[in-house]
């Protein structure tokens, strides 16, 4: 899809086959690639690490820890980059959002440490799974749930209940599940620093379904999360060498660029088909990923 | 965050707002800096080593001149691309440090121990990630 000759010859001769691509065109691919996968990133609000580091592995044969480092930055940039347009909007909750971070960065810390310990093909295949469940998860028909009336004894105490504009004004909220969403915050930070991903579906996940916050406010909230997981775990593996400057300038310009044009279009677009499609590409690359990994080629 | 001085009970949540969305501006502009930085040093990487051929399908991890932010600035100074590309960097992983940052002031602003300590502690975290190790 980027580079059709690199991706037919890497089938039929394995690995090795980049040679021919000096640093101009290989630039130029990994930026082009990662400029379309923040676009679709943004449109489909699927993020665009999650095609990033499938894309570096398995197309550019780049090793899968350089692919990690420089997703996680691409993840930074463009969660910060959008902070002031979703915070201008009135929804996301900065108490929750920092009460979790104190769970998501220790997981992230935690998770880039495993990084560093397990091997490529392990990374490979429980990347693949997250790939598989993430295109699951945005697939399937969202459980409406009404806004929560009575928090509970813990998420009282830490004054976690907000409001959030509707269409008949402010509407308050309260948030139950303090314990479960807590753990699911642990989780989708290691799998973040594991991973080199924003983990912004699980995030969601742990708010929207097991802490019952309402919909919008846990994806803003959640995407002003992402930026402080990933930069848990980008210290990290900036002092372990995994963050090359060569591959990294790309994807992250790439992605930065691209996710704000799929913002800017995201108004205006038709994102149901795209959405559709994105989970179709998610969950071959997912497979392709564990089969990878299964067979130990990457 | 000096426009902070109404306090009426009603107002907080709305100043809450205020604050984040000067926040958010902040971290935009640090991101549009780093970029800037990313891209400056990426010219100068191609036309520099354009034509050579990459290697990245074997981990070797980066040299220590990469690694370390203190080396980092060295080899900027030398006008060195790769440096220059990683302080770009360095500048993007800064960005949601210096946020968590801004939002312990902020709830100190308000008063709101609690979530000072709470944000105290992340920032913590970060700084141990970043710092640990090197």
């Amino acid at each position: 899809m980027y580079n059709p000759y690199t991706f037919r010859d890497a089938i039929e001769h394995g690995a090795n086959c980049e040679r021919a691509m000096n640093v101009w065109e290989f630039t130029g691919l990994v930026g082009l690639g990662s400029l379309l996968a923040g676009f679709l990133g943004a449109l489909t609000g699927l993020g665009g690490g999650v095609v990033v580091v499938p894309m570096l592995a398995l197309l550019f044969h780049v090793d899968i820890k350089y692919a990690i480092g420089a997703s996680l930055v691409s993840v930074i940039a463009t969660s910060s980059g959008a902070a002031a347009a979703y915070v201008r909007e009135g929804y996301s909750n900065i108490r929750i959002g920092m009460f979790l971070e104190t769970a998501t960065t220790v997981g992230a810390i935690a998770g880039a440490v495993i990084a560093l310990h397990v091997s490529t093909s392990a990374i490979a295949v429980v990347f693949g799974l997250v790939l598989l469940y993430s295109a699951y998860l945005s697939s399937r028909h969202r459980l409406e749930h009404g806004p929560q009336l009575q928090s509970s004894k813990l998420a009282e105490k830490l004054r976690l209940g907000g409001s959030y504009p509707t269409s008949e004004g402010m509407q308050r909220y309260a948030v139950t599940g303090v314990p479960a969403g807590y753990g699911l915050m642990f989780l989708a930070g290691v799998l973040s620093g594991l991973l080199g991903i924003g983990s912004g579906a699980v995030k969601v996940l742990a708010m929207d379904q097991a802490m019952k916050i309402p919909f919008k406010v846990s994806t803003t909230t959640s995407n002003f999360m992402i930026g402080v997981t990933a930069a848990a775990s980008a210290g990290l593996y900036l002092n372990r060498g995994y963050i090359a400057p060569g591959i990294t300038m790309p994807v992250m310009l790439g992605v930065l660029a691209g996710s704000m044009l799929g913002a800017r279009v995201l108004v205006k677009a038709k994102v149901k088909a795209l959405r559709y499609l994105f989970a179709v590409v998610i969950v071959a690359l997912g497979i392709e990923m564990i089969f990878n990994g299964v067979t130990g080629r990457l | 965050m000096s426009d902070k001085t109404a306090s009426t009970p009603a107002a907080g949540s709305w100043n809450d707002q205020r604050i984040e969305v000067i926040i958010g501006t902040l971290l935009r502009t640090g991101v549009i800096l780093a970029a800037a930085v990313i891209l400056f040093g990426g010219v100068l990487y191609l036309t520099r080593h354009g034509r050579e051929v990459p290697s990245y399908n074997a981990f070797h991890g980066e040299p220590e001149s990469l690694k370390n932010p203190v080396e980092v600035f060295h080899g900027v100074l030398g006008m060195s691309a790769r440096a220059i590309i990683q302080l770009g960097l360095l500048l993007l992983i800064a960005t949601p440090v210096a946020r968590v940052a801004f939002s312990a002031a902020a709830f100190g602003i308000e008063r709101d121990w609690m979530y000072v300590v709470i944000t105290l502690i992340v920032l913590v975290i970060l700084l141990y990630s970043l710092f640990a190790s090197s």
